[in-house]
């Protein structure tokens, strides 16, 4: 590397930034459904906050610490959507049919759960997926021609 | 409520995710494929059987009563296109596991196949405008994956085009569903039906007609909107140009048929009159492509744009024999263009070149391949006693009895033109002397001609067959003229 960049501080400030936006995207997840948030939304957080870890660290560090393929969210966000929808049949209601009630679980105490959350957490897993291989697919097309120009 | 009538959607789309999880392994992928293209096929005859004995099923998803919420409408022409596309899917599997490459089967695609065919069906069986445009979005994003899968040059050129097109089609459509939401407060079908006829389709409502008419027109390839099909539609491999030729431009023609044989029906002297002049353009304009090319499989792409013209026609006559044809030569030239996309691909694969002029004699070595092609020929021209026979029959009638004596014509000389078109491949790709000894060439047709048989076998017997399905098209054509049916369908109160 020719030009090392002092980025101390873009690095220390993302360390604690990144758990401000990962914890704030799990609130958005769980907002959802009843106030502005959900799956979409949350999962464009998270990604936000991957893709912050990305820009500090760079290409390479990260992938020798997140050993985790994005591409491989997509399919499992679309089988948990897809099969919340299909879990109506069993009851033998229409497709896509979603019911809630009040719970009380233990520590957090009475709460509103929801069976469109199921819907909602596929939807979080795929947006996740798709925002990291689009973002990462570039960022690495990039990274290839630099190579090939030195 | 019925949970059938999400299955045609259902099935490929979970189909299309298990393929993803197990894309690395190409056997299984292939296996899976190949059983569950039978399967949706069963399931679909299973549910069309069900549909033409017990009416139109309707599932009104999440149990939102029918205006409110999304409805999904399994009715007789949803049915009877669905088993069609789904036919061409068997076919379409099993001539790609004998020519696709490896590295595209590597790159997804036959989960990018299934969800093709998830949103193709989804756009036939929705009963809601917005969720037509939601369907034309998902069959879009597969045919983006599929256009650029491989990256050829002239591949990227085309998709580059192909996208933009779409792209602008599809923002014109939503704003058009816009429009038509503050007008009439509605995106359910059956209900924009009612407030249509309330008003009796006034000033506006007639312009977002037009409107509605040029999206469905750019994705149905009609005259002046054909422009960037051909070329687009044949840079892919064989199977994904048989895949588009078959079933895009076709769900395009099938929305025109929805929305102006339900929605729109109150000036029918200005919007139908209009069809017909576009399909006399169209059926000229196509035939004039196809006669002006070489290339074999430009020319079968070409061949596409005059048959959605005979459709047009159909819809703009709109009586119930017109429309019965329209909805015979849907059906068959679904099965036909399959057929002969997969023939041109066959033959180009054996001479190793696209050029007409650099072909000759292929009957010799191979006269299995030049007889169906044959077939196939006089087929698409429509002469008997093949499927397009019946088709054209049915809508040139239907245009004697209303007196457009100008599309008979145009019709008729089209078809003779198509005739030349499709039989200059015949003459000089099977004809004459064999260019190439059988070593030379440069893939054997093994395995690749059975789904051709099967496409033909079908098109043969919606010809000789025609006493037999008759009856049920021109049931569904006199429901069509009557959109009281539909509506009660969806909305019992």
């Amino acid at each position: 590397m020719k030009n090392v960049t002092n980025d101390l501080i873009l690095k220390t400030a993302t360390t604690i930034i990144v758990f401000l936006i990962l914890g704030f995207s799990v609130y958005l997840f769980f907002a959802g459904h009843n106030a502005p948030g959900g799956g979409f939304i949350g999962g464009l957080m998270t990604s936000g906050a991957f893709v912050l870890l990305y820009i500090a660290y760079g290409f390479q560090t990260m992938n020798r610490v997140v050993k985790i393929d994005f591409k491989t969210f997509i399919p499992i966000g679309l089988t948990i959507a897809v099969l919340s929808g299909v879990g109506s049949f069993l009851y033998g209601q229409p497709f896509l049919s979603h019911t809630d009630g009040y719970f009380h679980l233990p520590i957090i105490g009475k709460a509103h759960l929801a069976t469109a959350m199921i819907f909602d957490l596929g939807v979080y897993f795929t947006v996740i997926g798709v925002t990291m291989t689009i973002i990462l697919s570039i960022a690495k097309d990039e990274g290839e021609q630099v190579e090939n120009a030195e | 409520m019925s949970n059938l009538a999400i299955l045609p959607i259902l099935l490929p789309l979970l189909t299309g995710i298990m393929l993803v999880f197990i894309n690395k392994q190409k056997t299984l992928v292939k296996v899976i494929t190949g059983i569950m293209v039978f399967v949706n096929l069963a399931v679909v005859s299973w549910i069309g059987s069900v549909v033409f004995q017990e009416g139109p099923l309707v599932l009104e998803a999440g149990d939102w009563p029918a205006p409110f919420g999304i409805v999904i409408v399994a009715d007789q022409l949803a049915m009877v296109l669905v088993i069609t596309t789904n036919l061409i899917a068997v076919a379409s599997a099993f001539y790609a596991f004998r020519s696709l490459d490896e590295q595209r089967e590597r790159y997804y695609f036959y989960a990018l196949f299934q969800l093709l065919i998830a949103g193709v069906s989804g756009a036939f069986l929705t009963g809601d405008l917005f969720n037509l445009f939601v369907f034309f979005e998902v069959l879009l994003m597969a045919s983006y994956g599929l256009i650029v899968l491989g990256g050829t040059k002239e591949q990227l050129r085309e998709s580059l085009k192909y996208i933009l097109i779409n792209l602008f089609s599809s923002i014109l459509f939503v704003t058009t569903v816009a429009f038509l939401y503050s007008v009439v407060g509605t995106v359910n079908m059956a209900q924009l039906a009612e407030r249509v006829a309330d008003v009796e389709q006034q000033g506006i409502l007639t312009t977002i007609a037009i409107l509605l008419f040029l999206v469905f027109a750019t994705k149905g390839a009609l005259f002046p909107l054909y422009f960037w099909l051909p070329r687009s539609y044949s840079a892919p491999p064989t199977v994904i140009s048989a895949l588009f030729g078959a079933l895009l431009t076709k769900v395009g023609v099938y929305s025109i048929l929805r929305v102006f044989s339900l929605i729109f029906i109150y000036k029918l002297e200005f919007t139908h009159q209009f069809f017909i002049y576009m399909a006399g353009f169209t059926i000229l304009f196509g035939v004039i492509g196809a006669l002006s090319t070489n290339n074999v499989k430009l020319i079968v792409a070409y061949n596409i744009i005059p048959a959605v013209g005979f459709m047009m026609a159909g819809i703009g006559v709109f009586s119930a024999t017109a429309l019965a044809g329209t909805i015979y030569y849907l059906v068959h030239d679904m099965i036909i263009k399959a057929a002969l996309f997969f023939l041109v691909g066959t033959m180009a694969a054996i001479s190793g070149t696209y050029d007409l002029r650099k072909m000759g004699g292929l009957i010799k070595h191979h006269p299995l391949l030049g007889w169906m092609f044959f077939i196939a020929a006089l087929a698409l021209a429509g002469l008997p006693p093949f499927s397009g026979f019946i088709g054209k029959f049915l809508l040139l009638k239907g245009a004697v009895e209303e007196d457009h004596y100008g599309i008979v014509a145009v019709g008729l000389i089209g078809s003779l033109l198509i005739l030349l078109s499709i039989i200059k491949i015949f003459l000089n790709g099977f004809w004459g002397e064999a260019r190439l000894a059988p070593e030379q060439e440069k893939a054997s047709e093994n395995g690749r001609l059975f789904p051709v048989a099967l496409l033909l076998i079908f098109t043969i017997a919606l010809g000789l067959g025609a006493e037999f399905f008759y009856p049920g098209i021109q049931g569904i054509a006199d429901s069509l003229v009557d959109p009281s049916i539909y509506i009660d369908a969806v909305i019992k109160e």
